[in-house]
Formats: structure tokens, sequence, C-alpha cells
């Protein structure tokens, strides 16, 4: 059997992905542990993306309200819309769109911002100065991605939830207090819990691929800007492939 | 400096000892068996043209690069047999100052020169590290500096901060990586004198790829001739100069 040249290409970078994410357990069990940069970074992807995402989650709970509304009336149950948003948003709505969003402006930022060192030699000018450039850049990086995302999530959650009963009130009425209650009559456990580690995976991904595109950009500053595209890209086909496979699982495994 | 003393045990006057050092990229050969020693105390410029592996030897060197065949021996230390530690604490002893600067530009004046301390000298008090931080400035005259952003210093300016970062491990050998390209020729004159000042106040050895005459000429005890992979010629500034071979007249007409 003979695989084209941009198969091969394929299986080739899935494998060099592999060999680095690899290199990331390793190096993040070997001493020593770079915790400022890690805290340093924490606040870059986690705090510094919260407008954002909040901001887009505010929008979506407002729009996907106003939006299935008519459908629920004709049916007579839009009374409903607290239990149908919060568990589309809490399981599905809310981890992907935030990871979408995170991906484009962290996996980005960080595929620009390593590929922008590794051209200009600041990463080998950390290795001459006897430090661990993996270690400094990219471990930190990737552990404060996959940390930071299932915070954000759920106040991108709650957020979105927040716009649904605004939309809500804009036609009907209902108090907040009623509205969270019926979201939470409805969320279970397994609703939860699923979507809420897959958010964990989202954000190791979109950490990774940033990382892996950017330490290993060449051909000068064209080469920053094909990687910071290419992170993004990647780091969302991979959001989608790690959705599908939990939804699978978890169908299999008979929890959602 | 390295703090062990075993780390000390086996040098001599030869400080650097490269020899049959090969290096192939995608099959063209860039370097065929280079061979130079430098001695303690000297400056040695390697000179030759774009592209002809200068950039590639002293990455060897600092083991940016691997060479395919040959020996090299910093401070008493075969290099290519080091593990990665005790790469780490050589690098301590050899400054590296790059072409491009590689100032971390999220980072303060201030922060790239810690940088290397938080490492290396964590016993320091924070006094100690502003005092050396500060120290390091005076020493390449840009001490108000301390607290910009690399972006607002000029190309000639972050040369010199990036010296300062170069220093503050206080390193026997220094490698320049042409420092004076891109620069005025006021400022390559000035990064030049600034060379031979650092060379004089701390007795450090150093390896200087260029081919700027004017810096060949400021900063040289001694020049090798890369050409062709190997070493070509070498001589003093003077002896070079006074040389009848086509090749070499070309750099001193």
């Amino acid at each position: 059997m003979k695989f084209s040249n941009s198969t091969k290409e394929v299986f080739n970078e899935a494998g060099e992905i592999a060999f680095f994410t690899g290199r990331f357990f390793k190096e993040l069990f070997s001493p020593r542990f770079e915790g400022r940069e890690f805290l340093k970074q924490c606040y870059i992807v986690g705090y510094k993306s919260l407008p954002l995402i909040g901001l887009t989650g505010f929008i979506m709970g407002l729009v996907l309200t106003i939006q299935v509304r008519p459908t629920l009336i004709e049916y007579g149950v839009q009374a409903r819309i607290p239990a149908m948003m919060g568990l589309s948003f809490v399981r599905e709505i809310g981890p992907v769109l935030s990871a979408l969003i995170f991906a484009g402006k962290i996996g980005s930022s960080i595929g620009a911002e390593l590929g922008s060192m590794r051209v200009t030699e600041q990463i080998d000018s950390m290795d001459v100065s006897g430090t661990n450039p993996f270690k400094f850049l990219v471990v930190t990086r990737v552990l404060a991605a996959t940390c930071m995302l299932p915070v954000l999530t759920s106040l991108s959650d709650a957020i979105g939830i927040f716009g649904s009963y605004i939309a809500f009130n804009m036609r009907d009425s209902m108090t907040l207090r009623l509205f969270v209650s019926e979201v939470f009559h409805y969320l279970k456990f397994a609703d939860v819990m699923p979507a809420y580690i897959k958010t964990y995976f989202f954000g190791f991904a979109v950490g990774i691929i940033g990382c892996y595109k950017g330490y290993y950009t060449r051909l000068g500053t064209a080469g920053v800007g094909r990687a910071a595209n290419s992170a993004v890209v990647v780091s969302s086909v991979l959001i989608f492939l790690l959705d599908l496979m939990v939804v699978q699982i978890t169908d299999l495994i008979g929890i959602g | 400096m390295a703090e062990d003393p075993a780390f000390h045990a086996k040098e001599g006057d030869n400080v650097i000892v490269v020899e049959g050092v090969k290096k192939s990229f995608a099959g063209n050969e860039v370097l065929k068996g280079f061979d130079f020693v430098l001695h303690k105390g000297e400056t040695l410029v390697i000179l030759g043209r774009s592209g002809s592996g200068k950039s590639v030897l002293i990455k060897c060197i600092i083991g940016l690069m691997k060479p395919d065949a040959g020996t090299i021996n910093v401070l008493g230390n075969n290099i290519l047999e080091l593990s990665i530690g005790d790469m780490d604490k050589l690098r301590m002893r050899v400054g590296f100052l790059f072409q491009s600067n590689a100032l971390y530009d999220s980072m303060t004046i201030r922060e790239n020169l810690e940088f290397p301390m938080r490492r290396h000298l964590r016993h320091l008090t924070a006094d100690e590290v502003n005092e050396r931080v500060v120290a390091a400035l005076t020493d390449v005259g840009l001490a108000k500096t301390i607290d910009l952003m690399p972006s607002e210093l000029s190309g000639g300016m972050q040369k010199r901060v990036a010296l300062a970062r170069t220093l503050i491990l206080q390193p026997e050998i220094i490698l320049y990586d042409e420092p004076t390209t891109g620069l005025d020729p006021i400022t390559g004159m000035e990064i030049s004198d600034l060379i031979v000042e650092i060379q004089e106040k701390y007795q450090t050895s150093s390896i200087v790829i260029s081919h700027d005459m004017k810096c060949v000429e400021r900063t040289a005890d001694r020049i090798d001739v890369l050409l062709n992979g190997i070493c070509y010629a070498e001589g003093t500034y003077d002896e070079l100069k006074a040389s009848t071979d086509p090749y070499i007249k070309q750099y001193f007409d």
C-alpha cells in the first residue's frame, strides 16, 4: 500500500506531536518546576482571556434563547427554555465555544510568541544560558492552558445562562432565582462531569499544539505567521475530534 | 562561574581546542575538518565569507549544534561527552553574544539580566542581584535603561545590553557572533572598543566571528581564516595584511 506525500506528512507530524507530548510529560515530572512563569502564564492565558470568552458566552446565550423561543412556543413548552439552555450550555456549547475562542486567542498567541522567539534566537539564548527552554516555555504554557480553560468554561457557562435569562425576560417574565433553579433542576452530575473533564483535554490540546507549532518554527518571519495560523487550525480540528470521542465514550458507557 | 572544583581540574593554557570538526547540512559539507586552539586571555577572530560556516562553528562549540565528526574541548571538557547537567555548568563559564542579540522581548532589561542569575546564582540576595545588574549595565554604559523594554532601545543599545547579559555570570570565555553586523560604522566601532575593554577588564578569552575588517583590526590578537570548511590561513592582523595570497588580500583591499 502506497501513501501520498501529503498523507505521509500528516502521519509524520502526528508522530512528532506525539513525541513532543511525551517530552512534555517527561519534563513536567523532572525538577525544577518554573512556578513563577507558570503563574504568569495562568494570568495571561486565563485572566486576559476572560473578557473575550465571557462576551461570546453572553451573546451566545442571548442569541440562542431568542432563536429557539418561537419553536418552543409552537409546542407550548417555552417554560423549558432555562432547562434547555442550561443543558446545552453546560454539556456542549460552553466547552466547545470556549475552547474554539481559546484556540483562536491563546493557541495563535503561543504559536506566534514561541515562533518569534525561535527565529530571533531567544530560545537558543535560553539554552546557552543553561536554562531548559522546553521546561520554561512549553511546560508552563501547556499547563496553564490545561488548568485555565476549565475555569474559563465554567465562567462562560454561567455568563451564557445569564445571557439566556436576559433574553427570556425580553418577552416573558421569570425571576433570576427561578431561572437558575430551573437550570439546576434538570442538570445532572452525569451532564456536568464529562463536559468539565473534556475541557482539560481541550486546554491541553490548544497548549500543546500552539507550543509545538511555535517551538519548531522555521523559515523566518513567514514561518511565525504560519505557526500561529496552523496552531489555530490544528487545535480547532483536534477540539472537534476530542469532542466526538468524548460523546462516543460517554454514550457507550451510558452516562450523559 | 561554576563552583564545583572538579570542574576546573583539567584546564590548561588552551581554553578551547577544536580538532577535525566536520558538519554537513543536507549533503552540503560546511565544515570539512576545522582545527584551532584558543589560548587563555587572547581574542581569536574567525574570518570568513557569509555562509562559510563561522556561526555553525561557534554554535558547535556552545553545544547548540552537534558536529558530525571531530572533537571540541572547552575548558578541559570534551563537550560531546558531557551530560546535559555538566553542559549547563560549562555554559555558565562560556558567554555567547548572538548576532540578533536574542534579548527576551517580553521582559524588561532588568529581567533579561536577572534571568541567568535566577537560575544559576540562587544563593544571591535581591540586593546582590540588583548590584550585579547595575554593574553589568554600567560596564556597557546603559545603567539608565534598566526598566525599559528591549524594543525601546536602538540596535546598538540592544547589542550593549546583550553584552551586559553575557557578562552577568562572569564567564571565562565569550563567543561573539558577528557583533557589529547591522550596525553603523560608529556604533560598530564602539562595540569593538567595548569587546577590547571587557577583555582587558575581566581577562576573558574570546572568539569573535566577523567579516567586518575594522572590528577585526580592533579586536584580534590572532586571526583564523575559514575557507571551504577548513582553516585556510592563520596569523596576526599585520601578518595577514602583508600576505600575497589573492584570497586573503581581498579582505584588506
